[in-house]
Order: C-alpha cells, then structure tokens, then sequence
C-alpha cells in the first residue's frame, strides 16, 4: 500500500450497549453478558436475554480457553483493509463459558487446524482497537 | 383438519429470460412472469385474489406487493411479502393452499422477481458490525464455515462439492433458458479458483436478474376451469434454526429435516418414492446436505452418495434438471419450482421419464430458513 491510501479498518459497533465489550478489551478482557435471572451467558452483545427476556444482566470476563468449532480461509478480497492480509482464517469458536462468536485464528497456518481443537485467547492491536482472536492451546 | 395433500394444484408458471436484464425494474420482471403464468394456466388477471410475493433481494421496499398489486390494478383479498430469503416462494406455495383452503381467497399468484446483475445491489452491501473487523464479509463464507465443519467433521471429500457443480453445470448446458450453458468436468472443479475456503468459484451461484410466477388453486377449481396441465401439491413444510451461523449450535444439520418431515409427513410419502428433486443449490454443500436431512442418505455420507452420476440425468435420483442456481439462474428459488412443474408434466429439457414425484428445496439466510415442496402427476 505504498500510493494507495490505506483503507480504513472497520469501525466496530460503538452503540452505548456495544462499547463496553470493546473498551473492555483495551483493558485486556473478554467479556461476555450473563442474564441475573436465568444464568444463561450470551454473545454480542443483547439488551434482553434471549432465554428469559429478562433485561437484568451482568458482564463477566471470560477465562480465555476456548474451542474450535469451524473456520474458513479468506483468498478474495472483499474489504481493501485487508487485501494486504490474504489469506486469512475466520472462524467460529466456542467459549469455555458457553457463548460462541466470530474470531480469527492467529499463529496457526490453515492446515494445522482441527474442529473441536483448544484454543487460547491473544488480544492483539489494531490501530485504536485492541481485537480478540485465538492461537491453538 | 384433513390433509390437504393433492388438494392444492399448481396450475400455471411463468417465467422472463434469465441473466443481465438492463433497464427493467422488479415490477416489470415479475409482470412478465405474471403475464406467462396466467396465459399458461389459462385463468383472466381480475380472477386472481391472492397475491403472495417475494421482496427482490436486491433492494428492500416497503409494501412492495401493494405496489406490485397496483401495477396490475389488482386488488387482493389477501396479499403482502413473506420474507425468509429463498425459502420464501416455497412457503408462500404452501401458505396460498392454506389461504385457499380456508376461504380467504381462491386463485393465488405467487412471484418473485429480482434485479442484482444490472440494477441495485443494496441489500448485499449490508453493515456486518462487529464480526467485519474480523474480516467476516460476504455470502460465501456463511456457507463456507458449514462446509468446512462437514468435511473435517465426516470427511466429506471435496469432489463431493464438485460433484453436485458438476451435475448442475450439464444439465443447465442443455437448457436453452440457462444463463450459464458451460459444462464443467471434475478436474476443472479442482482447479477452481478458492474464494472464501474451502468453496471454490464453481461452488458459488450466478448472480441473475429475473423473475418467475406460479398460480396456485384448489384441485377442484383446475377442474372447474379446465386448467389443461395442473400439477397436484402433495406436501409442504418449513423449518427454521439459529439466524446467525456462529451462533447455531449445530452446523451440520439444518431445518431442512424439520421441513421434509411435515412435506412428507403430509404426502405420505418417504425418499424412496421421489423420482426428480429441485434443491436449492446457492451452493454446492447446501444440496449435498439438503440430500442427508431429506433422508436421501445418512447424515455425512452425502459427499460419498453425490458421486458417480447418482444425481446426474441417467443416475438414481437426478437433481437440479434445468441447472440450479449453479447454471439456471442465481435468482432465489421459485424456477426451481417451475422445473418440478415441468418434470411432473413431462415438458422438461432434461425429463426424467416416468417421473411422478418430484421434491423441491428452497433455503434462505445461511441455512437458516427451509422451505420444502412435494409436486406429484
């Protein structure tokens, strides 16, 4: 990206329910929301439990171990801001405390990945963010 | 309440030229296939009172039946928009047999039309919130991510994919309205580029514009009004699972089974008696699972049963005769209604002879939503 402008990273969702899961991370948390009602724990991040519909809730900062439910390995540029990091892994993981979410798989090439495999939390920067993803345990 | 398999026909179809279609809008594409559908099922514009319609996927609008309504100065007892991608037309075949049984109207149109090739792509360019700073864009990869688990998780091989690339590549070559006429052969699959791994360019479907109908009324009505080619509507059925695919706590088995089990439960029917199936194939792992929840093979051993020609015109059960998604059209789901109207009738390129049941598929999100049809003679 020399004379090319480089193109901006995607902006997270930074709505008042948003925000706390990415300022959390700066502080070097994962969390995730736990409904006070029925115990169930969520992610993204959701005013009302979708178990209970209650919308009495907490955040709690997860442990970090997670496992590898399926990933996929990007060879198309769809986003400029990250045509300079082809391929890259996207995956979907499982948290020890039960929610899922969207993540990418750092330290790891493609052909060293299992499903249910264990996988560890690597906050990593990214500009002004400070992003999750997982390496293999 | 009795079942209302039979019951139901489908008595005409319609359909405009499939592929890049400059200058027209939705309206006007689904007016085409309207007029078709009614010249085919031999029935006057104002004899309609249902009119059921797929919102074009490429640009939302509010109300869009009432002003697809008010183009054909038609005035419906009952009408509006079902929205669960292409599962919808299915649903919608199903929801018009029950409007019908229940006397809240009597002939029933439904259409869908679509314009991404030339016209808007606005609803692809949707907001991804937080997963895009992962890099998590695009349709392909939803899928991606579910094939991906199949195959580690089954050893589903990926000829098997190719397999299915491949059987809906040759008989779309043979179907004059196809918009892709290229047969693909297994070592040109392999050599596909990979898009979003591990699906490959040639897993993916066209992007079309296009647009088809159906008229939908009761058995009796077809007979009243000499409808020359009804086709009876043995079973319908819907099912749905987690809307988000990293959030669905199982990857590998979809609403498909939920959906087939009430269509057959209602046809009295099982796999074994379906001689031609029409599977939603946006891509190729949706109909190799689609073959595994329908009951056509065990769950996992799809991409072992897709290959050899088993699913090619000639083999066991052939899919996809007028090409799919893959071949056809892009455009989510009702021509693939269109072709089991055409095999039930005898009047396909590709004809299954002797065929008398046929099954249709229809999905939408990433496998959230599934809709399937059962067409008999």
């Amino acid at each position: 990206m020399s004379d090319v402008q480089a193109a901006a990273f995607p902006e997270p969702d930074w709505s008042e329910l948003g925000r706390p899961f990415w300022d959390a991370l700066k502080e070097g948390q994962l969390t995730f929301q736990r409904c006070s009602g029925c115990g169930n724990a969520w992610l993204p991040a959701r005013s009302e439990c979708p178990r209970c519909l209650r919308s009495t809730w907490r955040r709690e900062p997860a442990e970090g171990g997670a496992t590898l439910v399926s990933w996929v390995v990007y060879h198309h540029c769809y986003d400029a801001a990250f045509a300079d990091r082809l391929p890259y892994t996207v995956a979907v993981v499982q948290l020890d405390e039960g929610p899922r979410m969207i993540t990418n798989i750092v330290g790891a090439s493609p052909g060293q990945l299992r499903i249910d495999q264990r996988l560890r939390l690597r906050i990593e920067p990214q500009g002004d963010l400070a992003v999750p993803r997982f390496s293999p345990a | 309440m009795a079942s209302l398999s039979g019951k139901f026909v489908i008595a005409g179809i319609g359909q405009t030229p499939f592929g890049k279609l400059p200058g027209r809008s939705t309206v006007s594409l689904n007016l085409e296939a309207i007029r078709a559908a009614l010249a085919d099922a031999g029935v006057e514009k104002d004899q309609v009172d249902g009119l059921f319609v797929k919102a074009p996927t490429s640009r939302f609008e509010m109300m869009y039946a009432q002003k697809l309504a008010e183009a054909m100065a038609l005035v419906p007892r009952v009408g509006g928009v079902w929205d669960h991608g292409g599962a919808s037309t299915n649903s919608m075949i199903g929801h018009a047999a029950i409007a019908i049984e229940a006397g809240q109207c009597d002939i029933a149109l439904v259409c869908l039309a679509d314009n991404p090739a030339t016209g808007s792509r606005q609803a692809y360019e949707k907001a991804w919130g937080d997963d895009a700073v992962f890099g998590w864009f695009g349709t392909p990869a939803g899928y991606a991510m579910i094939a991906q688990r199949h195959m580690q998780q089954y050893g589903t091989p990926n000829d098997g994919l190719g397999a299915i690339a491949v059987a809906c590549r040759r008989h779309g070559a043979a179907n004059p309205n196809a918009q892709l006429r290229k047969p693909l052969t297994l070592e040109q699959y392999r050599l596909s580029r990979l898009i979003v791994e591990p699906l490959r360019r040639d897993d993916c479907c066209l992007v079309s514009d296009g647009a088809a109908a159906v008229v939908v009324m009761s058995a009796e009505r077809a007979r009243e009004m000499n409808v020359s080619k009804p086709v009876p509507i043995l079973g319908f059925g819907q099912g749905q699972t987690s809307a988000e695919v990293a959030l669905r706590p199982d990857l590998t088995t979809t609403a498909a089974k939920l959906a087939a089990q009430t269509a057959f439960g209602m046809a009295g029917l099982t796999p074994r008696d379906i001689d031609v199936a029409q599977l939603y194939d946006c891509f190729t792992i949706v109909p190799l699972m689609t073959l595994e929840d329908y009951g056509f093979c065990a769950k996992g051993e799809g991409g072992h049963w897709v290959q050899g020609g088993r699913i090619e015109l000639g083999g066991e059960l052939p899919i996809n005769t007028s090409g799919g998604l893959l071949s056809e059209t892009g455009m989510p789901g009702l021509q693939m209604v269109l072709e089991g109207v055409r095999q039930m009738r005898g009047e396909s390129v590709n004809q299954v002879p002797n065929a008398r049941k046929c099954i249709v598929s229809g999905q939408g999100g990433v496998m959230h939503s599934h809709s399937t049809l059962i067409l008999g003679q």
